[in-house]
């Protein structure tokens, strides 16, 4: 109990007739970045409010870092930062403005609030630019700014909302570094997103929502193990006659599925990777490529849609 | 937030002061209080000098020649200098007050600030007080240039209880002020569009000045019976249409303003035979007679405020914050 900064208890959220958010058992270790997942409307941002203290709560209870935000959302939101889905800045004022006003209300000693405010900016790389007006900022950079709030506040949580979407690949990459190094700094991160390739890279646990439910939470290789079955992908690629016929006689082999020209997929029980190259080899064949496959997060994601979809 | 408020723990005034101070230094420093300085030249000073170079032939006939700069009607411009306050001090207001709230959910900034350690409650009374100074700080200035203009070109400095009435005169003023910033901001919680929120506050706005009047007038006339028989039901009938007549702003302005500036006003409304005994026509009211009189307007305005206010308040509770 002690080792979670967030546990949510039967947590529910109901516009009118619609449970956006189905009482649901969530719980966030101290440490740990956790990521929230799921489809347009799937309930993560009204998730992420309720643990702030910004929206009612239809029932169930949260505790975050012990105390309850619907009655005590001062002594949360102190000590929690939180980047909103599209964060927003006043365009007219510079980044250190912007952010000396978020120490003000925080309360920050003011001669301690000058050189927080430049490490912040600092460990997001805006430093060169604190004093330009935010209006000039690109996407990215006021998505740096909103992790320098989280810095300069010195939160023991920080809940992300949809932190990477509309930036390109290295702005993304970038941000992904800064999360890491919050993780570092011993601070637990939640983070909803949908580029689910980069969430795996960094994410210790994720929770799949969908419909206002959790449908699947873990680490994402036992997410896999799940929706995928359990066993060890393989991509193999090799030139030779009846090369799948081969390749299904390997024992351990359960599945053989063609990826395209002289490309095939096999699922194994165990690693068969030796044993493959040593028959495809034997029987005359070359082999060209034999590579282990991840677990990938979208392909659970995709998976267990379909599923879900099939199911309904 | 909760609904259940005795349940929250922490003052609800906890950030307001940071709120107060941002808004005031965004609010002095905006393109708009440029503006407002302009209107207050145009609308103020303009009828103000005027009147000075009227004033400056009745000197020493006067005992109040000070007031009167507020006061008189000049021969150049058409409309008295109160007059044109009534009518633009509301504009200020609404000008400043339009998109107080709304315009944090356009610039995406209302989650990030209600993430930090306030609840809405000092957000939105910070936000109040701060635009509620502005104004102040706005009207004071004007007051300054008129008071500074009399004691040049009259050249005479004004006795204490001409400065006593014209500083309760600057206090109606920023009340009436406030109301229509109460108002304007009751408006920008309401609507999420800017634009709309500033068409419904000037909407009223035109309403109470122009539609008003007429409305009060017809409603009035609908209870005329058909021949007036006692003096008693010809005074309910002027009593009626006063009555409404003060639902609107403006009117408890220019009443509260008129005993203040004129203090031969003895009586805000139809004047009774009783109210007229041992008066002598003319002689002024002392000033605690003529605080007494405005009372029941300086607390409608107030309460005015507190009311429209409240609303805001409550609604502004409700709202989702994401935007
Ligand atoms: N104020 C509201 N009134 C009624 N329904 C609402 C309200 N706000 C959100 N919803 C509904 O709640 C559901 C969940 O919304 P939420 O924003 O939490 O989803 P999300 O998972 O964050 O989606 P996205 O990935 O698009 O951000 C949606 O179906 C939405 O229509
Ligand atoms: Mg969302």
């Amino acid at each position: 109990m002690s080792d979670n900064v967030i546990d949510a208890r039967g947590l529910l959220k109901l516009y009118g007739e619609a449970r956006v958010v189905d009482a649901i058992d969530l719980s966030i270790r101290r440490g740990e970045i956790f990521g929230l997942l799921g489809p347009n409307g799937a309930g993560k941002t009204t998730t992420i409010l309720m643990m702030l203290g910004l929206t009612e709560i239809s029932g169930g209870s949260v505790n975050v870092l012990g105390f309850n935000p619907v009655r005590q959302p001062l002594e949360v939101k102190r000590r929690v930062g939180y980047l909103p889905d599209a964060v927003g800045f006043y365009d007219n004022l510079t980044a250190r403005e912007n952010l000396t006003y978020t120490a003000r209300l925080l309360d920050i000693p003011r001669r301690e609030t000058d050189a927080r405010i430049m490490d912040a900016l600092q460990s997001v790389d805006l430093a060169e630019v604190a004093d330009k007006r935010v209006a000039t900022y690109s996407r990215g950079m006021r998505q740096r700014l909103g992790i320098a709030e989280i810095v300069m506040k010195k939160a023991e949580v920080a809940i992300l909302d949809e932190p990477t979407s509309g930036l390109d690949p290295h702005a993304t990459f970038e941000l992904l570094e800064m999360i890491r190094r919050l993780k570092r700094a011993g601070v637990a991160v939640l983070l909803s997103s949908h580029l689910l390739d980069r969430v795996q890279s960094v994410c210790d646990r994720v929770a799949l929502f969908n419909k206002g439910q959790i449908a699947l939470m873990g680490t994402v290789v036992e997410l896999a193990n799940q929706v995928l079955g359990a066993g060890h992908p393989l991509l193999i690629e090799a030139s030779g006659k009846d090369i799948a016929g081969t390749l299904g006689g390997i024992a351990g082999v359960r599945q053989v599925v063609p990826a395209g020209e002289g490309a095939w997929r096999v699922t194994a029980d165990h690693d068969v990777r030796a044993e493959v190259a040593h028959r495809i080899v034997a029987a005359g064949g070359s082999l060209t490529k034999l590579s282990d496959l991840q677990p990938s997060l979208e392909e659970v994601y995709t998976r267990y849609f379909q599923e879900a979809r099939h199911a309904a | 937030m909760p609904r259940n408020h005795a349940g929250r723990e922490g003052s609800p005034f906890t950030g307001i002061g940071p709120v107060y101070m941002k808004e005031l230094a965004d609010h002095l420093s905006s393109i708009r209080m440029l503006v407002l300085t302009l209107f207050i030249i145009v609308f103020g000073a303009f009828p103000v000098a005027s009147s000075l170079q009227q004033l400056r032939t009745t000197i020493g006939s006067d005992a109040y020649l000070f007031l009167r700069i507020f006061t008189i009607e000049p021969e150049q411009v058409p409309i008295p200098f109160i007059q044109a306050l009534n009518f633009v001090i509301p504009l200020m207001a609404i000008g400043l007050g339009f998109d107080l709230v709304n315009s944090e959910f356009n610039r995406r900034t209302l989650s990030r600030v209600l993430s930090q350690p306030l609840y809405r409650d000092a957000l939105l009374l910070g936000k109040f007080l701060a635009g509620l100074t502005t104004l102040a700080v706005a009207l004071m200035a004007l007051w300054l240039i008129v008071f500074g203009a009399g004691l040049l070109l009259l050249g005479l400095p004004p006795r204490g209880v001409e400065v006593a009435r014209a500083l309760g005169f600057l206090m109606v003023a920023i009340a009436y002020g406030g109301v229509w910033l109460a108002i304007a901001m009751f408006f920008s919680v309401v609507f999420r569009s800017t634009a709309t929120s500033a068409l419904c506050a000037l909407g009223l706005w035109l309403f109470f000045f122009i539609l008003w009047p007429l409305i009060a007038q017809a409603i009035t006339m609908a209870f005329v019976p058909p021949e007036i028989t006692s003096l008693d039901q010809f005074v309910g009938l002027q009593q009626l249409a006063l009555a409404l007549q003060r639902l609107s702003p403006g009117t408890l302005f220019s009443e509260a303003v008129l005993a203040l500036l004129n203090p031969e006003t003895r009586t805000l409304g139809p004047m009774l035979p009783s109210q007229m005994r041992g008066a002598i026509m003319g002689a002024p009211l002392p000033l605690d007679q003529s605080l007494l009189l405005i009372w029941p307007q300086v607390t409608g305005l107030i309460a005015g405020m507190i009311v429209v206010f409240s609303a805001s308040y409550v609604i502004f509770q409700r709202e989702e914050v994401r935007a």
